[in-house]
């Protein structure tokens, strides 16, 4: 039996849930330059996206990228040697969708891998889906994944 | 009760906001070695160039289309639209339709298949085994891969976006059915004799 305080209540929650929900959505501006994705900086959001690897073998590097990514499922969408960047789908009922870009360091000694997701339709902040990448990654490619300042 | 619907509903709602990326998405998981078995085969072939070459034969053979390509990474990207329709749903969603109105009928319409190809030198049976110090005065082994001359792996992924009649997305997964690796391996081994025999 739904009582008349009762049923204002349940309405309340319903209009705050709602308020609550527009609130945490983002302007048009915010929303193409992901300009405030959670209160990270793009600084914090590069490191957790960016490995250097130990060698100076580009296409190899690139190669190892997209081998790993088809071990994880992925099936490639692009890839281009030039630019160094290889983009690649997941699909599981759910749509992951990953770029991985590949260039050599100032010293031409290292290569700087950056990977950047999105989880259907959200960017992908967070830091643990990019260590199990890297993991991954450099599991393949015999060498160690350091962090990059 | 209702005060619990409510808030089912509110976390619902939330819940819609900041979707969590599932934890194995970027791991390798147990079968992920199985599953790179089923979809590479190994071909004795002179060049990188004659291997994309022949795949591309036989992806177009099966009626794909090209989206990408670059052969300096060994990468052909394909997809094609294909009817959806099966016989069984088609039937559920007639007695859907009888019971609850057109509006609760849902069967597959159209999908989309997509593929990846890529190659990659093969490489011997008979790793060099290193064992070196790192600068920073790590002892590290690990087993360095000899490339194999004139030989090849094609490694090929499916998968598939799947429409209802109302043009909603209804599926979206890897196919990983070893019957259609086995075939597509099978077609491009003939492909790959024929092109060494130069045959169009």
């Amino acid at each position: 039996m739904l009582t008349k305080l009762n049923s204002v209540r349940l309405s309340l929650i319903a209009v705050m849930a709602a308020t609550f929900c527009l609130a945490g959505c983002q302007t048009m501006k915010e929303r193409v330059l992901d300009s405030s994705a959670d209160g990270q900086t793009s600084v914090q959001l590069r490191n957790i996206q960016t490995r250097s690897f130990d060698t100076s073998d580009k296409a190899k590097t690139m190669r190892t990228v997209i081998a790993t990514l088809q071990d994880l499922g992925f099936v490639v969408d692009k890839a281009d040697l030039d630019l160094g960047s290889v983009s690649a789908t997941k699909l599981s009922g759910y749509a992951l969708r990953i770029t991985v870009s590949v260039r050599p360091n100032e010293s031409g000694k290292a290569m700087i891998v950056r990977a950047n997701a999105q989880y259907n339709s959200t960017a992908v902040t967070d830091p643990k889906p990019y260590q199990d990448f890297f993991v991954s990654l450099q599991k393949s490619l015999f060498l160690t994944a350091n962090n990059v300042d | 009760m209702k005060k619990l619907i409510a808030y089912l509903a509110m976390i619902g709602l939330l819940a819609g906001c900041a979707q969590p990326i599932p934890p194995e998405a970027l791991q390798f998981q147990p079968d992920t070695l199985a599953n790179r078995q089923l979809q590479s085969r190994k071909y004795d072939i002179k060049s990188e160039k004659e291997l994309l070459s022949a795949s591309n034969n036989v992806l177009q053979d099966m009626g794909f289309n090209l989206d990408e390509s670059n052969m300096p990474l060994g990468v052909i990207v394909a997809s094609k639209s294909r009817d959806a329709t099966e016989a069984g749903q088609v039937a559920g969603a007639i007695f859907m339709a009888f019971m609850f109105g057109a509006n609760a009928a849902s069967y597959d319409k159209v999908q989309k298949i997509r593929a990846s190809l890529v190659t990659k030198p093969a490489s011997t049976n008979n790793p060099i085994e290193v064992d070196i110090k790192t600068k920073s005065g790590k002892q590290i082994k690990f087993e360095q891969q000899v490339e194999m001359p004139n030989s090849y792996v094609v490694r090929v992924t499916f998968q598939r976006l799947v429409w209802n009649q109302k043009g909603v997305m209804t599926k979206i997964e890897g196919i990983n059915d070893p019957e259609i690796y086995q075939e597509f391996f099978d077609k491009l081994s003939k492909s790959v004799f024929l092109q060494a025999q130069n045959v169009n």
